[in-house]
């Protein structure tokens, strides 16, 4: 089947463990204010379609570079807003023998729906390890800052979990909004420690590089006032995540 | 015959009589190296302070616009000045182009306007009764070659269709062996000339004519070689007994090869192998140390920082900057599977730590996946210090070339004293596809008695009409105008090297080369990424040309998008991989001087920018007088796959078809390599 993909990145080197080729989804349900991929918003333009088989052959063309732990990433967007594409990609691959990686928010995942729990599942049988972001730990500022609420995200978390999938925990830290205070940190340490498949925890500096995209796009930049963060000043958060 | 100098070396075919075989002597006495970088020393004190005046010279020189000093009475030759000294009691290796360091010397014989222009610049006059000489009764190879040329190269330079090309400036390229002065002496290598001279007897054809001719002349050049060693105190007649003689007289072969020529890259082989060799005995003989052995590699490389030529404004820019493509090749494996690494290629390597980072001397490793890893990590480590090392594929250019073939400039590889080339500057084939669309008229230059656009090339028919491009007609044309630049291409450098061979002939770098030496005919391409892109654009989307006044298409619409080449898409790849076959095929099929072998590079590294400047609006949708892209990089922007899909489309380039080497530049930052480890 076809899917809606905005590009690709051959030499992927912040998404995953070793070399990976990226490949970026077209289509997100959130509108995270932080996004530095405004142009995978819109799942009705922006776009080219390939078949997973056509996409398949691409990754599949740079497995010399492999050799380190890498693999492909799919990422996007939202790569689980096209979960029959993405399951059938990771099956090709998987055969393949290339490791497999998923960076989702976790948006798409409705618990209650058996149906939808039936697609996610489909996609995770051949995924190697997932990059699951939090965007908040709060669920109204969560609201705030990605237009959803962070009961999908945090049931995707258990639920990974609960199968025994591999992920690596991301918050991109914005400065003044990612945590206010000692307490939302400690929730969000606690929330981690409650998973049993974390293998690494990640905290990036926001940046503001997207910010020409959203002039392109002729969209508002939401965080005007925000100032960058620093690799520096990150870590120690970073360390006190993995207490 | 067996010499002091030899004494504790493996014998074998290269100590038999009448024969000069560095390879071999290198394979049976060398030490590989499979260690790491801890046994490396600092610099010594008399290095610290003779680098400190050398860099207050560089200081001075800045100061002074660019020249510190320059000669403008005496020609330079390898005996011309008397010796020239910076500290000569700290210096452990000597030799200066002139008698005084940082004093540029006069080299006139690639032609005396430019050498006079070159002067005035930089605000010295040339000394008239050297200008008189030059212009009355010594012709010079630029002179030489505009009696020959015809009114069509003249136009196809003058269009900068046919560009950069060697015809007012010395070619340089060639690679003297310069290891044979250290082991067998200036005697020996001019006893096997004399042979091969008397050999060429019989039929006197003109080929035979002038290989006896310029035997005498590089007989002679080796006799003034030992001269000017002399006059620093030297006896290299007879082959050296230590590290530091070694060094000194490998040096000395290259300081008279530059004195001799001011070549448009000056290299100087693949000498560490050799020059540990010498190393080894010493420190098992008790007469070296680590320190003293890092300060004779230290003082050698100094040298080799401060070879300067005295060259137009244009030439740098040309250049960007004033290189001397010093390029010294180092480590590699070895045939027979050991390594070519040995403490030396450290010890040379150590130098951009010693003395910090520099452009020159160009450190090149000879890259194999097989190379030790104490080595690699050892280069990795100084690359991230000072970002001064060059790399090149040595599993790509062994089965080719052996085990013992160096860089020249940059990329071009060549047998050390076996091979040479004929350095041949770059044809514009972005252009030639404009002129294919416009019958061969020049889509910026004006013809100077009709006012309209100069035809460079006999009339060719032109695209017709205001319809979208064809594609199949196009290419047609394309390859037709493709035939036509070749062979004009390759008759303008047969007379360009056959008047360097008259005028400028490199008597000392060619007697420390075989007699029988291989020829390489080196022609180059700029704008390939251009023209692959154009004819995608033409092919997948619509192209419509856009006409002045006279019919001449001079802009072009596109509608629609298209492939682009950087992207590991098949579709436009294989374009460029077509362009570079055909246009290498059409080379080959032409007459190339001296029988020489037809090779080509895709590797302009600065000078696609002045390329660029001289080529109008192409059917990429790129603008009249931006920059092409340097060597075989796609267009600037274009490649939006990311890195690796970049580097596939060059990869596909077929290496057969451009064995004097293709060039992508890359830069990466730290952090596009990860986050840890």
């Amino acid at each position: 089947m076809t899917g809606r993909i905005n590009s690709f990145e051959s030499f992927g080197t912040v998404d995953g463990p070793g070399i990976r080729f990226v490949v970026f989804m077209q289509g997100c349900p959130m509108r995270c204010k932080f996004c530095h991929n405004p142009e995978t918003w819109d799942y009705g333009k922006g776009y080219t379609e390939f078949t997973s088989e056509e996409v398949a052959k691409k990754v599949s063309s740079y497995r010399n570079y492999f050799s380190g732990g890498g693999g492909c990433t799919v990422s996007g967007g939202e790569p689980l807003m096209q979960p029959e594409f993405v399951a059938e990609l990771f099956a090709y691959l998987s055969a393949d023998g290339i490791n497999t990686c998923l960076d989702t928010s976790g948006a798409t995942f409705d618990e209650g729906s058996e149906v939808c729990v039936r697609k996610h599942d489909e996609v995770l049988k051949n995924c190697n390890l997932v990059l699951l972001d939090i965007k908040h730990i709060r669920d109204d500022k969560h609201f705030g800052l990605c237009g959803q609420s962070s009961k999908n995200p945090r049931a995707f978390a258990r639920h990974l979990s609960d199968l025994g999938v591999p992920m690596w925990i991301r918050q991109v830290y914005v400065p003044g909004i990612t945590w206010t205070c000692r307490e939302e940190i400690e929730e969000e340490r606690i929330f981690i420690k409650s998973l049993k498949t974390v293998k690494k925890v990640e905290v990036l500096p926001y940046h503001t590089m997207g910010k020409e995209k959203y002039e392109k796009l002729g969209i508002e930049y939401p965080l005007k006032d925000v100032r960058a963060a620093t690799w520096g000043e990150v870590e120690p958060m970073r360390r006190y995540l993995c207490s | 015959m067996m010499y002091e100098g030899w004494r504790g070396f493996v014998a074998g075919r290269w100590s038999e009589d009448a024969t000069v075989d560095v390879r071999d002597f290198i394979q049976k006495n060398y030490t590989p190296y499979e260690g790491d970088d801890a046994f490396l020393a600092h610099a010594t004190d008399a290095t610290k302070k003779l680098w400190d005046e050398i860099l207050e010279l560089n200081k001075k020189e800045r100061e002074n616009g660019g020249v510190y000093k320059a000669d403008t009475k005496t020609v330079s030759s390898i005996t011309s000045h008397g010796p020239g000294y910076i500290d000569r009691d700290l210096e452990k290796i000597v030799g200066l182009q002139t008698d005084e360091p940082f004093k540029r010397a006069l080299q006139p014989y690639g032609g005396i306007r430019m050498a006079a222009e070159a002067l005035e610049m930089y605000g010295y006059e040339i000394d008239p009764d050297t200008a008189e000489i030059f212009h009355k009764y010594r012709k010079t190879h630029n002179d030489g070659v505009f009696d020959i040329y015809t009114p069509e190269m003249r136009r196809a330079r003058t269009a900068h269709i046919l560009t950069g090309l060697p015809d007012t400036y010395g070619r340089g390229r060639i690679v003297g062996d310069y290891r044979r002065v250290a082991l067998y002496g200036t005697d020996h290598l001019i006893a096997c000339k004399e042979k091969d001279k008397l050999a060429l007897g019989g039929e006197m054809t003109p080929d035979k004519i002038q290989l006896r001719e310029e035997l005498s002349e590089q007989i002679r050049a080796l006799g003034k070689l030992a001269q000017m060693a002399a006059s620093y105190g030297f006896d290299i007649t007879r082959p050296a007994k230590t590290a530091q003689e070694a060094i000194q007289a490998l040096y000395f072969g290259y300081l008279g090869a530059v004195k001799d020529q001011n070549g448009a890259a000056m290299s100087i082989g693949r000498n560490t192998t050799f020059i540990d060799i010498y190393m080894e005995r010493d420190i098992a003989e008790g007469v070296l140390d680590e320190s003293s052995a890092q300060e004779l590699i230290d003082h050698f490389v100094m040298k080799l920082r401060i070879i300067k030529f005295m060259r137009t404004k244009d030439y740098n820019e040309l250049f960007s900057g004033d290189p001397t493509w010093v390029t010294e090749s180092v480590g590699g494996m070895g045939e027979d599977g050991r390594t070519l690494v040995t403490k030396t290629s450290f010890r040379i390597l150590h130098t951009l730590v010693n003395l910090g980072p520099a452009p020159e001397p160009n450190l090149t490793v000879l890259w194999s996946k097989r190379l030790p890893l104490g080595f690699k990590r050892f280069c990795a480590r100084i690359s991230i210090e000072t970002s001064s090392i060059q790399y090149e594929n040595d599993d790509l250019m062994r089965p080719e070339m052996g085990d013992d073939y160096c860089i020249a400039c940059c990329v071009s590889c060549m047998r050390v004293g076996k091979d040479m080339q004929f350095f041949g500057a770059r044809a514009n084939l972005i252009k030639c596809l404009l002129y294919a669309i416009n019958g061969g008229r020049d889509e910026i230059i004006k013809d100077k008695v009709t006012g309209k656009a100069l035809q460079v090339s006999p009339v060719f028919e032109p695209v017709s009409g205001d319809g979208a491009l064809e594609y199949e007609e196009v290419i047609l044309k394309f390859d037709n105008m493709m035939t036509w630049l070749a062979e004009l291409y390759v008759n303008t450098l047969n007379c360009i090297h056959w008047s360097h061979d008259k005028y400028s002939y490199e008597a000392l770098e060619m007697s420390l080369h075989d007699t029988n030496v291989r020829r390489f005919f080196a022609t180059g391409i700029a704008g390939l990424s251009c023209a692959a892109d154009s004819l995608s654009a033409i092919k997948y989307a619509r192209v419509y040309p856009v006409r002045d006044a006279e019919g001449l298409v001079i802009d072009f619409k596109i509608d629609g998008d298209y492939p682009k080449y950087g992207n590991n898409d098949d579709r436009v790849d294989s374009i460029a991989v077509w362009i570079v076959k055909t246009f290498m095929s059409k080379i080959r099929s032409n007459y190339t001087y001296r029988d020489s072998v037809p090779t080509m590079s895709i590797l302009t590294i600065t000078s696609n920018v002045v390329y660029g400047r001289n080529t109008g609006n192409t059917p990429d949708g790129r603008r009249k007088g931006t920059p092409l892209a340097p060597g075989a990089n796609p267009m600037h922007g274009r490649d939006s796959n990311g890195a690796l899909a970049s580097l596939a489309s060059v990869a596909k380039l077929p290496y057969e078809y451009c064995r004097d080497g293709i060039s992508n530049t890359f830069s990466v930052t730290p952090q596009s390599l990860g986050r840890d480890e």
